[in-house]
């Protein structure tokens, strides 16, 4: 039987069913051959244009789409621009618009106000691919987590996977806590109820309190960034106690499965949320996660730069 | 998939060759690249996925058989085909499997049908990808004609006529096809 | 020309309960006469109401009109023209200018840019402190005298509750009524849609639903304190709702407008981050809607306002967390609240009431009422009018409607200031 992908654009995880999933996760297996190979590239995406429009500072996320487009053999070209609201004079329509002019097929945009890869999606006809709208979604840090924990746990179906710390201002959590969901994994978080978004429980997710408890007998343990502006806007009280309270250290690991594996969406605080020990501990799998990275955003561009505007 | 079935539009016409038909094909095959290369060349077989990938590995142990041990490989042709996005993306790409290295080898590039020839040129770049073999060499089960590309196979099962109307298909067990056969169809409304 | 007759229509007067087939005749920008037994005098301007519901004015207590200093958004004469078209013969516009509405000055430039619009008539709210601040109250004695209606830091609660309590006393000496935003700021600080699940989906901070309510008990209690009217604009949650009940029930002098959007959409149309979503108080929840509904109905709720919020392009074809809030409800009110007669929420009289006379009881404004000797503000209604919401054919500048593309039945006919005819709609019905 031959599958399917019906999206134009990679908007959230939200969009996807777990076919879609599924078939994004296999195809990234294929690609991440590409990465192994003596000349890491295919001709594929030859002709292809991919703007790479990172609005918000990002090293890593758009490294890995420049390096995925790349090895696709895409015209890869970043632009970079503050995305702070008509700071320039200069609006996201604006900006849209001229994008638009110069008839990219992939637009990857990364920026701090949620819901911009949906408003690039109404003004632009290339597809879109969402890399991190605000607070909202950041769909392939959820696909390569899931493909990196599929590497390990080899399926969803029960898989207990504990999201920790700041879930309140994380789009990974949200995109994870969608993806896994739809995989058939629990999902169970915990932090200080000043970082936990209102309502997870009717996305069927467990909420703990204390890290302790979403962490015992977990098969995923994975902490978020927290980032520094969340103690001076008072959520916390500061970084020393969060650390002591909710911090993933190896005495609170044990408590999770003896298999247990730890991850962490980068770029980590060591000592904070994570701790060193652990962060560079044998049961991190955090390096593989950004492997994997690579090889889901070229599963992604693939599919994107083929897909056709009239349909 | 059966040749009963799932052939919208096409009408048999013909079996090329059935079980029989096809071993012996192999075989004979298998005896011409034994008589081409001195025993000590460093030959790697390599399959088209899938069809040429499950021929190049009976040829590989046929050559077992004849005592000639060989290297097997198979390759994904997907991400450089000239029609990728011609339609919507296949979102199936098999899998490549090479060695980490494939230069000084002598490749036997496998396919099943040998047609217009844009596979084997998809083949032959993607090969070039990997490395700088000593050469390559093309063995096809079928060559149907009609080639849009010069390109030539150096070993053929058997050459058949057909119109560019005509549709030339291998079912093998491997894939899950009952027994082994090659089908020449037709298509049902030549308008 | 401020005679007029309109013929064979049906009266609808909730001021006195009046509801029969019947002609009415203006004179001098009064009503004269009303009834069955009426015959149009020689040489007045006849128009024929058959089919059609005769009522007194409808009211919006809640109009941003923008001018001063806005006027790329809208004029006193852009809106207004947008009011007459929705079937408003008055709006109270709300003082949040440029420059405010703070002062004598500024409230004579409305009256009087309204005067040459020559339109729907307009009300002035002045504001409660100096320049919106919140922190000193404005010069209200002569705004009182200049004309304003009633007094509001819309867009700004007054979060100070000395402020607010002085603000209720000294209205209350210039018989002025008090309208609150209530929205306590610092819960809902950097909240751009209502908190709840699709607030986390979306990724959106939130405004919690208890912004809303402690303010207005709070309020509540000021007004236990001072004995003051106390107006809340645009109410939006079940709980605040059921505080105005509570209150209402004790006999004190609180009353409450809702929106017609916070009577039918939800927060979930927020997750398509359509900017047109966006305003303050914000969507709420399927409970919130429902709250409204029976509020309306039942007489907690005093009006319908639209909380017409005029922005261009340049503030809402952006992001949504940057975008203003807001939305333009004058041309799109009517049908809404027709609609809930349909639904059998309503009767016809609630429904004029809480667009007509219940808004001119709430700040003691001329009209809402059809009796004789009232001011000839008078809207004549086709309550079986079919249409679409095309927002490229609104007389607002403003386009930003969540309800572009909706069917809509009911339409203003003929929108008659003073007896003259502001503005007339072609009935040829599709």
């Amino acid at each position: 039987m031959t599958r399917t992908f019906k999206h134009r654009h990679l908007l959230g995880i939200e969009e996807l069913e777990a076919e879609d999933i599924f078939l994004l996760l296999d195809l990234s297996e294929r690609f991440l051959e590409i990465s192994e190979r003596p000349l890491k590239k295919v001709p594929t995406l030859r002709g292809k244009t991919v703007i790479n429009l990172f609005m918000e500072s990002s090293t890593r996320t758009r490294g890995s789409f420049e390096i995925a487009g790349k090895r696709l053999s895409a015209d890869v070209i970043n632009q970079s621009s503050s995305g702070s609201s008509s700071s320039k004079g200069e609006t996201l329509l604006d900006m849209a618009k001229n994008l638009g002019a110069m008839n990219p097929d992939v637009v990857v945009v990364r920026h701090r106000a949620a819901g911009t890869a949906h408003f690039l999606s109404r003004h632009l006809d290339a597809s879109i691919v969402n890399a991190g709208d605000g607070m909202h979604e950041h769909p392939t840090q959820a696909l390569l987590d899931c493909a990196t924990i599929r590497r390990h746990k080899k399926q969803f179906e029960g898989l207990e996977v504990a999201i920790l710390g700041d879930v309140s201002h994380s789009r990974v959590a949200r995109s994870d806590i969608l993806a896994l969901t739809k995989l058939g994994a629990r999902i169970r978080v915990a932090g200080p109820r000043t970082l936990l978004p209102i309502g997870l429980e009717s996305l069927g997710v467990e909420v703990f309190d204390r890290i302790e408890s979403a962490i015992e007998g977990a098969d995923v343990v994975m902490a978020l960034r927290l980032q520094e502006e969340r103690q001076r806007s008072g959520l916390i009280p500061g970084n020393r106690e969060f650390s002591r309270f909710f911090g993933v250290d190896n005495s609170r690991l044990a408590l999770a499965k003896p298999d247990a594996i730890v991850m962490h969406p980068g770029p980590m605080n060591r000592g904070v949320e994570i701790s060193p020990e652990v962060a560079d501990g044998p049961r991190s799998v955090i390096l593989e996660q950004v492997t994997y990275g690579v090889a889901v955003r070229m599963a992604i561009l693939y599919l994107m730069a083929g897909s056709e505007s009239t349909e | 998939m059966t040749p009963s079935e799932g052939n919208g539009g096409l009408v048999e016409r013909k079996v090329v060759l059935d079980v029989v038909g096809i071993e012996n094909t192999l075989e004979s095959l298998t005896r011409e690249l034994i008589e081409a290369h001195p025993p000590d060349t460093d030959i790697l077989v390599v399959g088209i996925h899938t069809g040429g990938a499950h021929l190049a590995s009976r040829i590989a142990s046929l050559l077992a058989k004849n005592g000639v041990s060989v290297e097997l490989g198979m390759i994904d042709i997907t991400l450089y085909r000239d029609d990728v996005f011609i339609g919507l993306p296949r979102p199936e790409v098999g899998p490549t499997q090479l060695p980490s290295s494939i230069a000084g080898k002598t490749i036997i590039l496998v396919d099943d049908v040998l047609f217009t020839g844009r596979t084997v040129r998809s083949a032959l770049d993607e090969l070039i990808d990997y490395g700088r073999p000593h050469c390559v060499q093309l063995a096809v089960l079928v060559d149907r004609g009609h080639r849009e590309l010069p390109i030539q196979a150096d070993f053929v099962g058997v050459s058949i006529e057909t119109t560019r109307q005509h549709s030339v298909r291998v079912y093998l067990t491997e894939s899950g096809s009952p027994e082994d056969r090659v089908i020449l169809y037709e298509s049902e409304n030549r308008s | 020309m401020t005679d007029l007759y309109l013929q064979r229509g049906r009266l609808i007067d909730p001021s006195s309960g009046l509801d029969q087939e019947g002609d009415l005749l203006i004179r001098e920008g009064r009503i004269e006469a009303l009834g069955p037994d009426l015959t149009p005098p020689e040489g007045i301007r006849v128009l024929d109401a058959r089919d059609l519901w005769i009522t007194p004015g409808l009211i919006d207590l809640h109009v941003h009109l923008r001018e001063p200093g806005q006027e790329y958004k809208e004029t006193i004469e852009s809106g207004c023209r947008s009011a007459a078209a929705g079937g408003f013969t008055a709006v109270c516009s709300m003082p949040n200018t440029t420059p405010p509405n703070d002062s004598r000055a500024v409230t004579e430039y409305i009256l009087r840019q309204a005067q040459i619009a020559n339109s729907a008539r307009v009300y002035p709210l002045g504001a409660i402190s100096e320049g919106q601040k919140g922190e000193r109250l404005a010069e209200i004695g002569e705004m009182a005298e200049a004309g304003i209606c009633a007094l509001t830091d819309d867009g700004f609660p007054v979060m100070d509750a000395l402020l607010m309590r002085r603000a209720l006393e000294y209205g209350r000496t210039f018989g002025l009524t008090l309208c609150q935003h209530a929205e306590d700021s610092c819960l809902s600080k950097g909240g751009v849609m209502n908190e709840g699940i699709h607030s986390t989906r979306a990724g959106l901070r939130g405004i919690p639903a208890a912004a809303e309510t402690t303010m207005v008990e709070r309020d509540i209690r000021l007004v236990e304190l001072t004995g003051a009217h106390y107006h809340v604009a645009h109410i939006s949650t079940s709980s605040a709702v059921e505080a105005v009940r509570q209150a209402k029930a004790r006999g004190l002098p609180v009353t409450c407008e809702v929106t017609p959007h916070h009577l039918y959409l939800t927060d979930h149309r927020c997750l398509t981050y359509d900017t047109s979503t966006k305003m303050n108080p914000p969507l709420r929840t399927d409970e919130d809607v429902e709250a409204m509904r029976v509020g309306l109905a039942d007489g907690t709720i005093d009006a319908v306002a639209t909380d017409h919020a005029p922005h261009s392009s340049i503030e809402k074809d952006i992001e949504f967390e940057d975008a203003a809030f807001g939305i333009v409800g004058l041309e799109t009110a009517l049908p809404l609240v027709l609609n809930l007669v349909q639904d059998g929420l309503l009767t016809e009289m609630q429904a004029i009431d809480r667009l007509s006379t219940g808004p001119a009881r709430i700040y003691q404004l001329p009209g809402g009422s059809l009796q004789i000797g009232s001011v000839a503000d008078v809207t004549v209604i086709d309550p079986e009018y079919r249409w679409q919401v095309d927002p490229e054919a609104f007389e607002s500048k403003g386009r930003n409607t969540p309800f572009t593309g909706w069917n809509m039945t009911g339409r203003a006919i003929f929108t008659v200031v003073g007896g003259q005819v502001v503005h007339e709609q072609e009935r040829t019905t599709s």
